[in-house]
């Protein structure tokens, strides 16, 4: 436990480091992208790796929370009234999603997602009295907690870290609980576990939540982030992303979702810079990964050290033989 | 008063009777065998038991409490457990994870996202002390994907008797075991104490005829004996069902 216990302590200072070793603005704020979208990812992990229901209406729930937060900051509100008011409204959507699309699993609950998320997406872009349409809103001003002005890139990449660690260590708590291992449980055997006296519904209803609730946190960030909002940020394109950054990482891994906010972060902002086919790239990295780690990236590079490790420590038949002549011998 | 009565239950899926109008109880303490052959509905009728199916009509009492209506998630709070024909776990996790679970059904633990769970020492300990009752304590920490289908039989009676049953419904416990692995077992069943009441399907009737107080023999879906294990054996009907004459 000592070794993970000082990677984990070098990951943080590493990550603490990122804005004084890094001097250019530009990737500071690539750096503040990733945390976020990890804790987007890290949302979704709940449900897809640890519930084994596939969402692809994620990017409605951070949505909600990314326009509200606009729409409260537009209409005058300040910043504490604009968060609570975007958590408040991604955890109702949530449970709005949750109670319909609960009702099924496997393919149709991945549908029963796309539609929910793609009405979301519609109310942004349709209800311009609110939304302002294709448009989108504006944010004026980041917020500046106990005196901390966010508005610079160093400034806002340290808040996103605390989030992001904070929420890592959310998500770390709750999969190791006796809750998480239930969920766990109605993954693998949901009708043993209804026959065990488990909630099967009620269990994924709350992980559902939690999961929520993670979403609305990355899109308050992403409003933050962007300083503005609009119905892009909602399409089905941006909750598949947030599929492949969780299931490229690793899903049912901590550190996987954010390997893959990391990676897909990366490839769509500093390898298009370079490659005008960037879309190519990323698509092919992703072939690449399902041949070679289909459990992803996490898992998958795990599973090679220790194939390496193994084949390390095990003598190989020359050196034993080798070792098993007597010591005195001259060498010829 | 009965451990578990059953009044008039049945159940159609489309035309087809699968249950019909079955009746009967178990004392408290009793080992009951239902019989029957294949397609005789023995299946059905424990998931009508247990909630997984609802029936068309009739009722289930549990110490004369109705539990007809009961979601079958409410059923093993109430003191009714089950192992399935089909084995049933948790193919990722440990044994000892395994049976941790099942006792985390009945623990209001459960509900809770902050603690972990392997801090919960008296719940590991449960967990050990059923393994150890079937005899499977030393491989507790084996991945249940690395154990041979006997140990996994061994692990889906272990989880049930952990919840500490009032009333066991055992679905086909000796289907596929080699003849050590029945003995096993067939030894280990017997271990049970009387204060639990065991309720058990058998397609094939000698394999635990020695385990059975009462026998019900089940054909199409009908009760067609009921008795003590001389006076089913013993009864026309039997031969006439399982040789068809």
């Amino acid at each position: 436990m000592t070794v993970r216990h000082a990677l984990l302590a070098a990951a943080i200072l590493a990550l603490i480091a990122v804005p004084y070793a890094i001097t250019e603005q530009y990737y500071v704020n690539i750096a503040s992208q990733i945390l976020l979208y990890a804790v987007f990812a890290l949302g979704l992990n709940i449900l897809v790796g640890y519930g084994g229901l596939v969402s692809l209406g994620h990017a409605g729930l951070s949505g909600v929370a990314s326009y509200a937060a606009a729409y409260l900051l537009a209409a005058g509100h300040g910043h504490v009234v604009a968060i609570a008011g975007a958590l408040a409204a991604g955890l109702v959507t949530t449970a709005g999603f949750a109670a319909l699309s609960l009702r099924a699993s496997g393919i149709s609950f991945i549908m029963i997602t796309l539609a929910l998320g793609e009405i979301i997406w519609g109310l942004a872009y349709r209800w311009i009295s609110i939304t302002n349409g294709d448009n989108g809103i504006s944010v004026a001003t980041r917020p500046a907690p106990f005196g901390l002005s966010l508005a610079s890139a160093d400034g806002f990449y340290d808040a996103t870290l605390i989030v992001f660690l904070i929420a890592v260590a959310a998500c770390a708590i709750f999969v190791h609980s006796p809750f998480g291992a239930a969920l766990a449980g109605t993954r693998d055997q949901p009708r043993r576990m209804n026959a065990l006296g488990f909630h099967v519904w009620l269990i994924r209803f709350w992980a559902f939540m939690f999961s929520g609730l993670l979403s609305a946190v990355a899109g308050i960030l992403f409003v933050y982030y962007n300083e503005f909002i609009s119905p892009q940020a909602l399409a089905l394109t941006a909750s598949a992303e947030g599929l492949l950054m969780v299931i490229s990482g690793g899903a049912g891994t901590l550190l996987g979702p954010v390997v893959g906010a990391a990676l897909v972060v990366i490839v769509k902002n500093v390898v298009s810079a370079y490659i005008a086919r960037w879309n190519f790239l990323l698509g092919a990295i992703f072939v690449l990964i399902v041949v070679f780690m289909p459990e992803g990236l996490v898992p998958g590079t795990v599973r090679l050290f220790r194939v390496a490790w193994r084949s390390a420590r095990r003598p190989k038949p020359a050196t034993a033989a080798a070792a098993a002549t007597p010591a005195g011998e001259p060498k010829p | 008063m009965s451990a578990l009565a059953v009044k008039n239950l049945s159940k159609s899926f489309g035309g087809l009777r699968v249950t019909a109008n079955v009746d009967f109880a178990v004392e408290p303490g009793e080992r009951r065998l239902i019989i029957g052959p294949n397609g005789a509905g023995k299946t059905t009728l424990f998931n009508l038991i247990t909630g997984e199916l609802t029936p068309d009509a009739g009722s289930v009492l549990l110490f004369d409490r109705d539990i007809t209506r009961l979601p079958s998630r409410n059923r093993p709070h109430l003191g009714m457990a089950r192992t399935y024909q089909i084995i049933t776990l948790f193919p990722r996790d440990t044994i000892l994870r395994n049976a941790m679970l099942a006792l985390l059904g009945l623990s209001p633990l459960r509900w809770n996202p902050f603690t972990a769970l392997q801090r919960q020492q008296h719940l590991l300990d449960a967990a050990r002390a059923a393994l150890a009752r079937v005899g499977l304590a030393e491989m507790a920490e084996r991945p249940l994907a690395e154990t041979s289908y006997g140990e996994k039989r061994r692990v889906e009676i272990a989880m049930a008797l952990a919840q500490q049953p009032r009333v066991l419904l055992l679905d086909e416990p000796f289907a596929g075991l080699s003849i050590d692995e029945r003995r096993d077992v067939r030894s280990l069943l017997s271990s049970i104490p009387r204060d639990v009441t065991v309720v058990m399907i058998e397609h094939d009737m000698d394999t635990a005829l020695d385990l059975a107080d009462r026998i019900t023999l089940l054909h199409f879906g009908e009760v067609v004996v009921e008795g003590t294990r001389a006076e089913v054996v013993a009864d026309p009907r039997t031969r006439e069902v399982y040789l068809g004459e």
